[in-house]
């Protein structure tokens, strides 16, 4: 009760500065928003494509029937792969005259079909990873009869980097504005303790507890972050709208990431705010 | 009660404070501490109150010792050993009711406890016609008796005053020692640092311990003190 009075004292106290506190938090988290919502939808996004990440084996012309279907097996025993299909000359041929319609004449004029046969192996959808993909590569390459193997490696690659790199982005960015918020959040306390420093001393004299003199600030420093974190939520909000509205469509985050986000403002007030009244009471006696 | 064992205590930059100062008060004894300016005599009080810990030596204060007391077990001694200055310390712009009720609300007692208790005290140090004056109206001398008020709070069985007459008038002065003889007389240990003779002169019967440059000089339980010692207490 003394806490919550002290507390909200504070924030009469210094308004504009702890308006600054919390937009500080809210930009911090605002940023790694942001971040997310861009990973989320990232994610998304590669979860549809990588469906589509597959190994195809070209295989020598001439190879007969058995053999084919023994690698099948072999394949399909392997625990990274959900499903291999043969594809002889003549389906290979179909399907590129069903997919590039515009070659219908060039295709027709083929005295010999030039498509070699092949042997489309599908991934298990946690194995859609570079390792994976080239792991499964690797075996159907080893077969003797197989004359080439495709898989678009740097393209699976790329996609996890692009992955990588914004989760990385987002960490360093949020990272460097959470300081700025702590050393803002910081100052905002030292006001406050500055503006209460003749009851501080009188309390240590009477014997008050440190957990007792510190409490209010730890209130004001843990709502401030709050208050930024919920901040923050409604800014990310509003820009996952604009960018809806006006840009493309985009899924909205999972709303446990917006209560982790809102937690870590609150703990980033909390956690300035300890400092800097820990220091205080350091120095006096 | 207060047992000080071969304590020094040095600054960076003044030099010594104290130097190699051992005395004992039992419990129940009033003392005066007094010396000249920088004599060391409010640097015993804080080494006492375990504001600041000495560079050598010990301090044994109702139980507690500054070789094992901690900063966060500091709370405990304070609530035990209740301080008096000479500038009063007291929060301006509030009555004499809340400086007192604030020591009382910090410490975690009661909220209906506060007032009727803080009332107590104020009756007690002779000031309850005042409660509701805000402290800046006060003479210094009501104003030394809200501090006192608030150091009794806790109900503590050690009192160390520092100067607590030297802003005081000569009738001021009397109210307030008078005080502390009674506080005394009921069973509280009392050490006040006093540079002011007439009184030491006034009160006979009280011990006196003086310190010169850092040093303990005399004891007038043990007469002259050689260098470096005390007499056993």
């Amino acid at each position: 009760m003394h806490s919550l009075r002290e507390a909200i004292a504070g924030f009469r106290r210094a308004p504009l500065l702890t308006f600054l506190s919390a937009g500080m938090v809210a930009l911090a988290i605002f940023v790694v928003g942001l971040f997310g919502l861009v990973a989320y939808n990232l994610r998304l996004a590669l979860e549809t494509v990588e469906a589509r990440v597959e190994v195809v084996a070209y295989i020598r012309e001439g190879t007969d029937q058995e053999r084919i279907l023994n690698a099948e097996d072999e394949l399909r025993r392997m625990p990274e792969v959900l499903s291999v299909r043969y594809l002889s000359k003549d389906d290979a041929l179909a399907k590129a005259q069903a997919e590039l319609p515009e070659f219908q004449q060039v295709f027709s004029d083929l005295e010999v079909n030039p498509l070699p046969a092949s042997l489309e192996v599908q991934l298990q959808p946690g194995s859609r990873n570079p390792e994976s993909v080239s792991m499964v590569a690797e075996v159907a390459a080893a077969m003797p009869f197989v004359e080439d193997v495709r898989y678009g490696r740097d393209w699976v690659d790329r996609l996890f980097l692009l992955r990588r790199i914004g989760l990385i982005s987002a960490l360093t960015l949020g990272a460097a504005f959470a300081v700025v918020a702590t050393l803002i959040i910081g100052a905002a306390i030292r006001i406050a303790i500055f503006a209460r420093r003749e009851e501080i001393y009188i309390m240590r004299l009477v014997g008050a507890r440190d957990s007792f003199i510190r409490a209010p600030f730890l209130l004001e420093g843990g709502l401030t972050g709050l208050f930024g974190g919920v901040l923050a939520a409604v800014m990310t909000f509003v820009g996952f709208l604009v960018v809806y509205r006006f840009i493309f469509r985009l899924e909205w985050i999972p709303a446990s990431w917006i209560g982790v986000g809102i937690a870590a403002g609150a703990l980033l007030g909390l956690l300035a705010s300890r400092l800097a009244v820990g220091r205080y009471l350091r120095e006096i006696t | 009660m207060i047992k000080l064992n071969n304590v020094s205590k040095e600054y960076p930059r003044r030099g010594m404070a104290l130097v190699d100062v051992s005395f004992h008060v039992p419990k129940g004894e009033f003392v005066f501490l007094t010396g000249h300016s920088g004599s060391g005599k409010s640097t015993t009080l804080r080494l006492i109150h375990m504001a600041e810990k000495p560079s050598n030596g010990e301090i044994r204060v109702s139980g507690f010792s500054s070789e094992k007391t901690t900063r966060r077990d500091l709370w405990k001694l304070r609530r035990r050993v209740g301080f008096i200055f000479q500038d009063f310390q007291l929060l301006p712009g509030r009555t004499a009711l809340e400086n007192v009720a604030f020591a009382l609300e910090v410490t975690g007692v009661n909220r209906k406890q506060i007032r009727p208790r803080a009332q107590r005290l104020l009756s007690q140090v002779g000031l309850a016609p005042k409660a509701a004056a805000q402290v800046n109206e006060l003479s210094g001398g009501e104003q030394q008796r809200v501090a006192v008020a608030r150091a009794l709070a806790n109900e503590p069985v050690v009192l160390l005053a520092d100067e607590p007459t030297g802003n005081l008038d000569e009738r001021a002065s009397r109210g307030i020692m008078e005080l502390f003889l009674e506080l005394n007389a009921m069973g509280m240990t009392v050490l006040m640092a006093t540079h002011d003779l007439e009184i030491i002169r006034r009160h006979d019967r009280v011990r006196v311990l003086e310190l010169d440059q850092g040093s303990l000089v005399y004891d007038s339980a043990g007469a002259a003190v050689p260098a470096g010692g005390a007499p056993d207490a």
